[in-house]
Parts: C-alpha cells; structure tokens; sequence
C-alpha cells in the first residue's frame, strides 16, 4: 500500500520567495480577516482606534514643529522681553498628545499579542480538531511533510503577517491618509512634488520587485533542486560509500550549487538595491521641496513660511517611508496568504462521515436472555439500536459474526484492488489472509473497521450492515494490531493504556504480561515509567511490537485484526511475539495476516488472495490436500517449470 | 565560539572581496545621508533666511549630487553585500558536502541523516541571512548611529547632550528587554518543537489513533498543549511589544527637550533655526539605527546555534583513511578474522564483536544466522572496511584490509546493505553504479541473475523505468533484488547480502541463490537471513550469538551440535514451516 511506503520526512521546507499563485487573494484575506473579527471584534475596534490615536499624536507633533518656529521662535526672538510661558504651555500640550499616544501604542501592540497568539491557536485547534476527524484517505494523498508543513512553516508566515504586516498595514495607511491631508495644509503645490517624486519611487519599485521577483523564483526552484538532491544523497549515503560514487556524487552536487549561487546572488542583489534606490529617491525628493519650498518661502508666495517649510520637509520624510513599508508588507502578505490558502483548504476538508446510529454499550444479560445497559465494564457487550419511528431501543448482543458479500473496493473509483470478495466469520473464528505483497491482504482488514467505505457489497457485523454502525464504536469493537507499530510520546505505562484510558496499574500490568511484554519492561530503566520518544526509537522492533499487542489485550475487544510483520524480527523475539498473540486471540473472532504458518494453521479457514480475489480457501489440511497455491507457499517448493 | 568562527571564517574565500567592499560601501552610503541633512541646515540658514538663491541652487545641486552619489555607494554596497553572502553559503554547503563524502559509517551514524541534511540546507540559509545582516546593517547602523551623533554634536553640543543620555538609556533598555525576550523565546520555541512532534505523531500513526477511536482524547490532549503555547507566547511577547512604545518614547521625550532648549537657544542667539531641523532630522537617524542594532543582536544570536551545527560537521575528521601506499589489487576472495574485537565507539567497555576467529576460503558461501542485536552486520562491515576493528585485524585475500586502497577493497567487496536505497533515475542508472562502463547486456544479465528481470520485463518502460527518490514505485522484494543486480555488476570477488533478501519470496529467494551457485562460483558469498531455508544449503553456516560465534560448520554439523541452530530449525522447517509470502508491504 503506497501510503505506508511513504516515507516521513520532517516538516517539510518551503524556501522564502515570492509569488506563489493564488487564485482568489481578494477573497481569502477577506476570509482570514472575518476570522480574526469574529474572535476578537472588541480587540480589533480597539487597536484600529490605537494605531489611528498613535499616528495622530505624530502628527500634532510634527505639525508643532512648523508653529514653534513661526509662531514661537519669531516673535521671541523679535520680542525685548520674551516670555517663555506660552511656548512652556504649548509645549507641555504636545507632551500630552506624545503621551497619550506612546500609550495607545503600547496599548495597541499589547492587544496584537492577544489577536495574534489567539488567533493562531485557535487555527491550530481547529485544524488538528479537523485533521483527526478526516479520512484515512486524506493521509494518504497528502504527504506527512506537507501536513505538518502547515503546522509548522504556514503558520509561522501567518504569524509574522497577523502581528506585523496587518497593523503596519493601518499604520502605513493611516499615516498616509493623515501625513498627505497636513501636507495639502501646509502646501499644495509642494504635495504635488512629494506625490510625483512617490510615483517614481513606486515605478522603480514595481521594476526592481519584478527583477528581483523572477530571480527569486529561480532562487526557489534551485533550492527546491539542492535539498531534494541533498536529503536524497545523505539518506544513501553509505550506499555512496560502499560503490565508491564519491566523486560523481560531488561533481552533480557542485552543479546544483553553483546553479543556485547564481541565481540566490542575483535575486538578492536586486532585493538588496531596492532600499537605498528607494531612500535616494526620498532624498531627491527632499531636496527639491527644500529648493522649491525655499523659494517660495523667500518669495512669499501663497504666505508660505520657513517653519511651514520644516514642518512639510518632515513630512515629506515621513510620507515616503510607509509607502515603501506597505510595498514590503505586500510580499509577505502574499506569502501569508498562500499558507492561509492551504489551512483553510484542510479546514475545509470533507471530515469522515459517519451516518451510523447503532451504538455499542456494556450490558447485563439477565437469566431469560434479555440484555440491558450497565454503566461499569461488564465483558458483555450489546449493540444498541435506537428506532426513530417507534422512539425505542433495543439490545442485540455482540457476539463478533462477521460476514463480507460481494464486496469490491479500490483506493481510486477507477481502479479496484479488491474483487467480489465473499467471506463469513462465525464468532470465535480465526480467518488467516495469505497471499503475496500487493494482494489485498491489508486492504480487506482496513474495511472491517471502515478505514475506508467500499464500492460495492455490503459488510456485516452481527447481521448489522457496518454503515449503520457508529465508526467510533464500530473501532471499539475491533481490536487492532498493526504491521507498522507506531507508539507514542509518554510513558510504557500510558502507551498501553491507550486501549483503555481509564485502565488501573493493575490492568496495565495484567495486559503486559498476557503479551509477554511485562518482563523486558520490567528490565527498562523505569520500568512501565520509562518514556519513550520518537515512535519508541530506544526500544527494539520486537519490543515495540509486544508493547502494541499489550495495548490491544487492555482493550479486551471482543474481535481482533492482527495485521504481523515480523519480517524483521528475528525467530526467538518472533516466539515472544507469538506466544503473546495466540494468548490474545483466544476466545475472540480474530483476522490475521499471517507470516508465520504456526499462526495459519489451526485457522478456522484459511483464505489465499491473488490479484485482489480469493483463490483458494479451506483449512490447512483442505488446502495442503489440494495442491495449489497455498501447498507451494507452504512447501517453499517452486514447480519445475517455474525454476527454469 | 572563537574556533567556530575561525572555521566558519575559512570558507568565505574567493569572496574575501566582497566581504570586505560591502561593508566599505555601506560606510560611505551613511557618510552621504549624514551630509544631506547638514547641506539641508544651510539651505534654511544661509539661502533662506538671507534670501540667497544662489546658495539655495548650489546647496541643492551639492545636495543632489550627494544623492547619486548615496545611490551608487547603496547599490554597490547591496550587490557586493548578496554576492558575498550567497557566495559564502555556496562555500560552506561545498565544504561540508565534501568532507561528509570522506565520512566514514562512525561518522554518519554519529550525525544521522536528518542532522545532516538540516546542517546542509537550514542552518546555512540561517548563516546566508546572518552574514548579510553582519556585512550591512552591523556596519551601517553603528556608523550611522556614530555619524549622525557626529553631525549632532558639530550643530550644537550642548543640545545633543540629549541625545547622547537618550542613546545610553535606550540603549540599555532595548539591549535588557532583547536578553530576556531572548530566553523566554527560547522555552516557548522548544515547547513549540514539542507541539508540532506531537502533531507528527498523529499524521504518521493516525491509524492506530482511529482503530481505538481516540479523536478525542487526542485533541483534549492537543489544546491542552496549544493553550500553554498561547500563555508562553503571550508572555514572551507582551516584552516585546514594549520595544515600540519605549522607543517611541525617548523619540518624543527628544524632540520636546529639544523644541525647549533649542526654543531657548535660538530666542538668545547662540543657535540658528536650521539647526534645529537638522538637529530633529538626527533624532530619527540615531534611533533608527539602535533599534536596528538591537534587531540584528536578536539575528546573530539566533544563528549562533546553526554555526556551531555547521562548525561541527566541517571539523569532523574522517575516521577511515586511504593508506599511504595502499595495496592496488586484491589477490582472491580469501577472508580471514583475527581475533577480531569491535566496539562502535572508541571505548573497549561496550564490544560489540568480541573474539572473532574465522577462515574462510575463496569461493565458499557463508551463511549467518542469529537473533537481531547479535552482530551479524556488524561483522560481515568489517570486510570492507565500512568500520576499522577496534582490536585484532580482517585479512582479505591474504592482506590486512587497511594497506588496501578503499576504491580498490570496495570494488572487490561487494555489500548489498541492509537499508539499502535507490536513487531518482531510471533502473538502467542505478544499476551502473556498480559500474559505470556496463553494457546493456550486462545490466540485464545481473537482473537476471538476481530474478529482477523478469519483473523489469513487465514495467512499460523496462531498463529505462524511472524511480522515484526513495524507490517508492518498486515494492520491497523488487528494490532488493534491483539492490543484488546492481552489486553483481560490480563483478566482485567478495559478496555479502545483508539480510537481503527478506522482502523476496521463498521460491525466488531459492532461484537467486541457485543462480549464484551457477554463475559465480568463484566469488566467495556470505549470506545473512532471518530464514533457515535461505542459507541450509550454504558450504558452511555461522551462528551469532551476543557478538560471538556460537557455532561454526556445515547445516548437518550444526543440526547435531548446535542448540540455537536446532531450535530455530525446528521453529521454523520441521515444526511448522517458515511460510513466507513476499515479505511485508
């Protein structure tokens, strides 16, 4: 199954550029915006009010400046007997103003943490809530690395576009807006002049951004090139070694490398010249309302005066700054935006239906055979049927028939693995699945449980159709043991009672030993407290799967899926293992794939899969009898004409 | 962190120039736009209040002028300053990928892959962006910061007091809050990790997750986590947004003291209107460029981390040498261990092979068998060389395998590994890995000896299927045998599969080894299986047991003597019958 070869390969890396093409940007940052509103509308109406208080305290600043010259310096310094108190007061005026808005500031970035960090939680959340709810298919088509991809890199990129680009964002906006209205105050035709001199600087800009930009497409594309080749090379590494291919491997390395210097320098250089090309611009642009504006404060002309002239010649600076800041924050808008493409694309994944109503229960069964509900663990389950048309429940006892129909199935419409499979389980049974890799041994147990719905043909639990089973409690019914074990952070202890949450010491402990794992746990260096990380990597792949089966006997589900791979592990380790299934599957309707034919052959039945059919079933003896495919897997004996 | 930087140092090279002018450049960029505000002063001052025209022209051609010129120094400071950078990444990603090349097996197993691909590609592009940032902005804001105060103080010393006690005190400020951001970031950025290898946890085994239906569980457990990343986050970040309002602050508190003062000066004649708008227009240049500062100490210290990573790889010494005068051919497929002794690490405490004693003679096939742990791999590494012995010595053909040439040993030597890889290509280039001049025929006839032929045969496009990275269009049975087609065209004198056939069923598994018997008589084989049925037939078989030889002998010999022999033979043929379809998926 292609899912399972798929490797894991660490969050995946998306290198910094720019332009990843979105189709509807208008809308998504519509979208993301209503998400962060509706969160957080207080907070937003709040820090909009504080950056527009912030931006405005500047300003009063700024234009302070223009009458401390005209209407303070002047008629001091002209006056015989100056008198301080006025410009003491004025002065003490804008300290306020300063005041009020330094605080509005701190104000505003405060409440961003709360909008910023919520927010993005709250994503989180809603995706990990979402991803656990989706089908086994998604992670099938998805790689892992581009899943956590999103966790980890889109997230950051929202994270730096939420906190800083949105409020430079009204910032640069309000200040804009603002700056631009006390210009036209001060001097219209000196506006004109800063607003051409902001045209050329966007013009230059726009050519260098679209320079740079497609430098920074190839930048990406050899890089992509570089690390896939790098994390290809470094995994084969000691392949590399043992065929001497050093040398090859360094002289294709070389190439790619120097491909990606090139285009990496290039991409950076424009980058790189775009923020002094952009300050000269304003510089120029000072200069020439300084000149313009001298002569016509010299002139006199529209009664303009030198402390209006310092005051427009501040403003000036401050104009084309967040100009060139918002053509900045576009790029990293933009990236944010194609990360919030691909959340919004998992949030809006369809999750696994589940249209089941039959429910599972602990029951008591009375002495005339009767059931009904308990609330403990009884070891006695029942199957609770609620009848919309009568308002009624009644009780079935579950008792692990399990019987397939005619079933077809193929991970794609288009393709069927499974054909016309037929098969019935009485309880108690043991059905082995044999057959060669690809045969649709695996495939069969994952619709058991509904990993996956089938095309056609029905399955039935119980003489229960399983669509009809709720998916939660169909699973709990069905105790699994995989061929990849997987474990999880925490302690031995808390991995077994994964199978029952609420499982004592006593059962944990129970559970091991029934799987055989209880000694070499007992030989760790914390015992059942020892924790383990990383999929178990401290502990052998015997160990972990003893550990796997323990987890599925505190379960005590009245049937079993053992899907084994015991293909490495070695034949004493595999008797552990063994010894600790056939203990689990007593008593229990059990399906295992086998490897090992000690486990085949006291099977109930036997059923051999080729090509996604059943070839052949029986017994062991039925089977050996005939001759056919399962005697030559048995035997290991290859017929004369296929040895060539 | 002297010696990382000095081995980090060494790779900028050719690009020393570079590195040098950028900085140069970025000076004289800030030389200009200090001037410009001085030439501004004298506009207001000498052309406007004295009504002169003509200094107002010629100031402001002088100001243009100077403008051009901040341009050219800007635009060559940016292009030298993203040469040198990305020339220094390129650099370091050589210098590591080729010494990685003279790695021995100790040496990539003590980095493990994702280590070294992570040191190779993040933790140079954090170094890239680092080093540009040194190059530009560490040069440019202190220069920035100490010309603009130059400026200043020239303008008018006593007012610019000011700013001197506003610098400390930002300075100190911004240099506490950035410390002890620095650490909190730390915490929550480890915590994060934490988070987002649980999220990992949950795609890789979100079947187990669904079998025991425990969604819920699992995202109790996720929000639990992610609140208390919400909570550090706030924390860490509420500092942070200090940084804004404190500089804001001192902004303010500047411009005021000045409007005063200068309100003052001015009205007593000891200073002129212009200098106060230039002395306001150094305000925003001198804090600009702490916070600058202070933004670029947050950027360094963070990549500090990636440069010990990468110092780290640059300095690892190879462990396995070429010989000075190595032995150029090897004279038979003759393998002999001495009193063999091996230990992974340097230390004698933890052996791993402890006493080995074997001859084997060319042309005979060796089989091994033992539990997992009990140092089969181990042994059969050391006949090439993959690992040196820790005591004792492995001859090959008569000779210590050290005086070989490792090219040499290695093309005699054939190991088909345990993990064993293809690469992206078609099945025609893996295949002449094991030698780059085969013929088409030969590569056939090497799959036809390893049974892989006849699935080639099969695929659309034959010799020329492309695989994928990782051969994950092949299944495991067909990448081994690709694996043993690919170590045969070595034409080897030696030939060691590891455990190699264990995705292959038992019948092929049988045809392979009959071919071999046929074929390649002459070669010496050693065989490693979990299988009795794959390695009974061999001349003689090697029981490992806890890094030793339990027992030594033919299959029949071995049956009467050797109980872990026995005891996997019944398990496995007389009791039951090892039952093996093609491996596992």
């Amino acid at each position: 199954m292609a899912a399972q070869a798929k490797e894991v390969k660490g969050p995946g890396r998306r290198p910094m550029g720019p332009a990843e093409k979105i189709d509807h940007p208008g809308k998504l940052f519509f979208r993301l915006f209503s998400y962060i509103l509706q969160q957080y509308t207080l907070h937003c109406i709040i820090v909009v009010l504080g950056i527009i208080i912030s931006v405005l305290a500047n300003v009063q600043g700024t234009m302070f400046i223009q009458s401390l010259i005209d209407d303070y310096i002047k008629p001091l310094s002209q006056s015989a007997n100056p008198d301080f108190g006025p410009l003491a007061a004025a002065i003490g005026r804008v300290a306020v103003f300063y005041l009020i808005g330094v605080l509005s500031n701190y104000l505003y970035n405060r409440l961003m943490v709360n909008v910023t960090q919520g927010t993005l939680r709250n994503l989180r959340n809603e995706m990990f809530v979402k991803m656990e709810s989706l089908p086994i298919k998604y992670f099938d088509t998805h790689s892992h690395g581009d899943i956590m991809s999103m966790y980890t890199n889109d997230i950051d990129t929202l994270r730096q576009m939420v906190s800083q680009s949105i409020p430079q964002f009204i910032n640069s906006f309000v200040t804009i807006i603002s700056v631009f209205v006390s210009m036209l105050i001060l001097s219209i035709p000196l506006t004109g002049v800063t607003l051409a001199m902001v045209a050329l600087s966007l013009f230059v800009t726009k050519r260098l951004a679209g320079l740079s930009g497609s430098y920074f497409m190839a930048q990406q594309r050899d890089l992509g090139g570089l690390n896939g080749y790098i994390e290809e090379m470094i995994s084969g590494q000691k392949v590399v070694k043992v065929f001497c291919h050093e040398e090859e491997s360094v002289s294709e390395f070389n190439r790619k490398n120097d491909a990606l210097f090139e285009s990496a320098d290039n991409a950076n250089k424009f980058a790189n010249i775009l923020m002094p090309a952009n300050a000269q611009i304003g510089n120029i642009s000072y200069v020439l309302c300084a000149t313009i504006g001298g002569l016509l404060a010299l002139n006199g002309v529209f009664g303009f005066t030198i402390g209006k002239l310092v005051s427009f010649l501040t403003f000036n600076k401050s104009f084309s700054m967040p100009i060139n800041q918002i053509s900045q924050q576009l790029n990293a808008i933009v990236m944010a935006l194609a990360g919030a493409d691909r959340i919004f694309a998992l949030l809006d994944e369809e999750p696994e239906t589940d249209e089941g109503y039959v429910e599972l229960v602990n029951a008591v069964e009375a002495a005339d055979g009767s059931l009904s509900e308990s609330k403990g663990h009884t070891g006695t389950w029942a199957w609770k049927h609620y009848h919309k048309d009568t308002q009624s429940v009644t009780y079935q006892k579950l008792k692990g028939k399990v019987v397939f129909d005619g079933v077809d199935f193929g991970y794609r419409e288009d393709k069927l693995i499974l054909h016309d499979i037929k098969m019935f389980a009485e309880p108690g049974q043991k059905i082995a699945f044999v057959g060669a890799t690809g045969a649709g041994k695996t495939t069969i147990t994952n619709l058991i449980n509904r990993f996956y719905d089938i095309q056609d043909g029905k399955i039935r639990y119980d003489d229960i159709n399983v669509n009809k089973i709720k998916k939660k409690d169909l699973r709990q019914s069905l105790g699994v043991v995989l061929q990849d074990t997987h474990l999880f952070t925490g302690t031995v202890e808390e991995n077994i009672r994964y199978g029952k949450l609420d499982a004592t010491k006593e059962e944990v402990i129970q559970a091991a030993k029934l799987a055989n794992a209880d000694g070499f746990i007992r030989r760790l260096p914390d015992g059942y407290d020892t924790m383990l990380t990383g999929d178990g990597a401290s502990l052998s792949q015997g160990q972990r799967q003893l550990l796997a089966i323990a987890r599925a006997a505190i379960a005590d589900p009245p049937a079993l899926i053992l899907d084994e791979a015991t293909s490495s592990i070695d034949t004493r380790t595999e008797k552990l293992v063994q010894q600790g299934m056939d203990r689990l599957m007593k008593g229990r309707t059990t399906f295992v794939i086998a490897h090992r034919l000690s486990t085949v052959r006291n099977s109930d039945c036997i059923m051999v899969l080729e090509d996604g059919r059943i070839i052949e079933r029986g017994t062991h003896d039925d089977l050996i009898g005939k001759q056919g495919k399962y005697y030559q897997l048995y035997t290991g004996k290859v017929s004369n004409d296929l040895a060539g | 962190m002297i010696e990382v930087l000095k081995t980090l140092g060494a790779q900028v090279k050719e690009y020393k120039k570079d590195s040098i002018l950028t900085p140069v450049f970025m000076i004289l960029e800030v030389i200009c736009e200090t001037v410009i505000p001085l030439l501004m002063a004298s506009i207001i001052n000498d052309g406007v209040e004295k009504g002169d025209m003509n200094h107002i022209y010629l100031v402001g051609a002088a100001m243009v002028v100077m403008a051009g010129l901040g341009l050219f120094t800007g635009i060559m400071g940016g292009k030298y300053g993203a040469r040198a950078s990305t020339g220094f990444a390129k650099n370091l990603r050589k210098a590591m990928y080729e010494n990685i090349q003279t790695f021995s097996f100790s040496n990539i197993d003590k980095f493990s892959t994702s280590g070294l691909v992570t040191r190779l590609t993040t933790d140079v592009t954090n170094i890239q962006n680092a080093y540009q940032m040194i190059l530009r902005m560490c040069m440019r804001a202190p220069a920035s910061l100490i010309c603009a105060m130059a400026m200043a103080f020239y303008v008018n010393a006593r007012v610019s007091v000011i700013y001197l006690a506003a610098v400390i005190i930002l300075g100190i400020i911004l240099f506490a809050l950035v410390k002890r951001t620095m650490k909190y970031f730390d915490q929550v950025f480890r915590r994060y990790d934490k988070l987002n290898e649980s999220v990992q946890e949950n795609v890789t085994a979100i079947r187990v997750v669904k079998a025991y239906a425990r969604e819920e569980h699992e995202k109790e457990k996720f929000s639990k986590a992610s609140q208390n990343i919400y909570k550090m986050f706030v924390k860490a970040e509420s500092l942070i947004v200090l940084n804004n309002p404190v500089m804001m602050f001192t902004v303010y508190t500047c411009i005021i003291l000045i409007s005063w003062l200068g309100a003052n000066l001015i009205v007593g004649g000891s200073m002129k209107t212009g200098d106060l708008s230039s002395l306001l227009a150094y305000c925003m240049n001198i804090l600009m460029s702490l916070m600058m500062l202070s933004m670029a100490f947050v950027m360094i210290t963070m990549s500090i981390a990636s440069a010990e990573r990468i110092a780290e790889v640059l300095n690892e010494k190879a462990d396995i040498v070429n010989p000075q005068h190595p032995v150029m051919e090897v004279a038979d497929g003759s393998v002999s261990f001495e009193h063999v002794h091996f230990s992974y690490r340097r230390d004698a405490q933890d052996l791993v092979l402890k006493d080995i004693h074997l001859e084997i003679r060319p042309g005979e096939t060796i089989g091994m068998i033992g539990a997992t742990g009990s140092a089969k791999s181990s042994l059969v590494n050391l006949i090439c060389r993959l690992y040196d012995v820790t005591d004792g010595a492995v001859k090959v053909g008569g000779r210590d395998v050290r005086e070989y040439d490792l090219d040499v040993l290695r093309s005699e030597v054939s190991v088909v590994l345990q993990k064993n890889v293809l690469f992206s290509g078609t099945i025609l280039e893996n295949l002449r890995w094991g030698n780059q001049d085969a013929t088409e025929e030969e590569c056939i006839h090497a799959c036809q000896l390893a049974c892989a032929d006849e699935f080639i045969q099969k695929l659309p496009d034959k010799y020329n299927t492309y695989i994928e990275q990782g051969g994950t269009n092949v299944s495991g049975g067909q990448k081994q045998r690709i694996c043993i087609a690919r170590a045969l065209l070595k034409k080897p004198k030696i030939l060691i599969l590891d455990d190699s056939t264990s995705a292959v069923d038992t019948a092929t598994d049988a045809k392979i080894r009959k071919a071999f018997a046929e074929v390649i008589p002459g070669t010496t084989k050693f065989i490693i299986a979990q299988r009795v049925s794959s390695i009974s037939g061999c001349d003689r078989i090697i029981v490992m047991e806890n890094g030793q030889v339990n027992g030594f002998g033919t299959h029949e010999e071995l049956l009467e003597s050797n109980e872990i022999y026995r005891d996997v033979y019944e398990s496995q043929i007389s009791g039951s019958g090892d039952f093996d379809e093609e491996g596992k998926e």
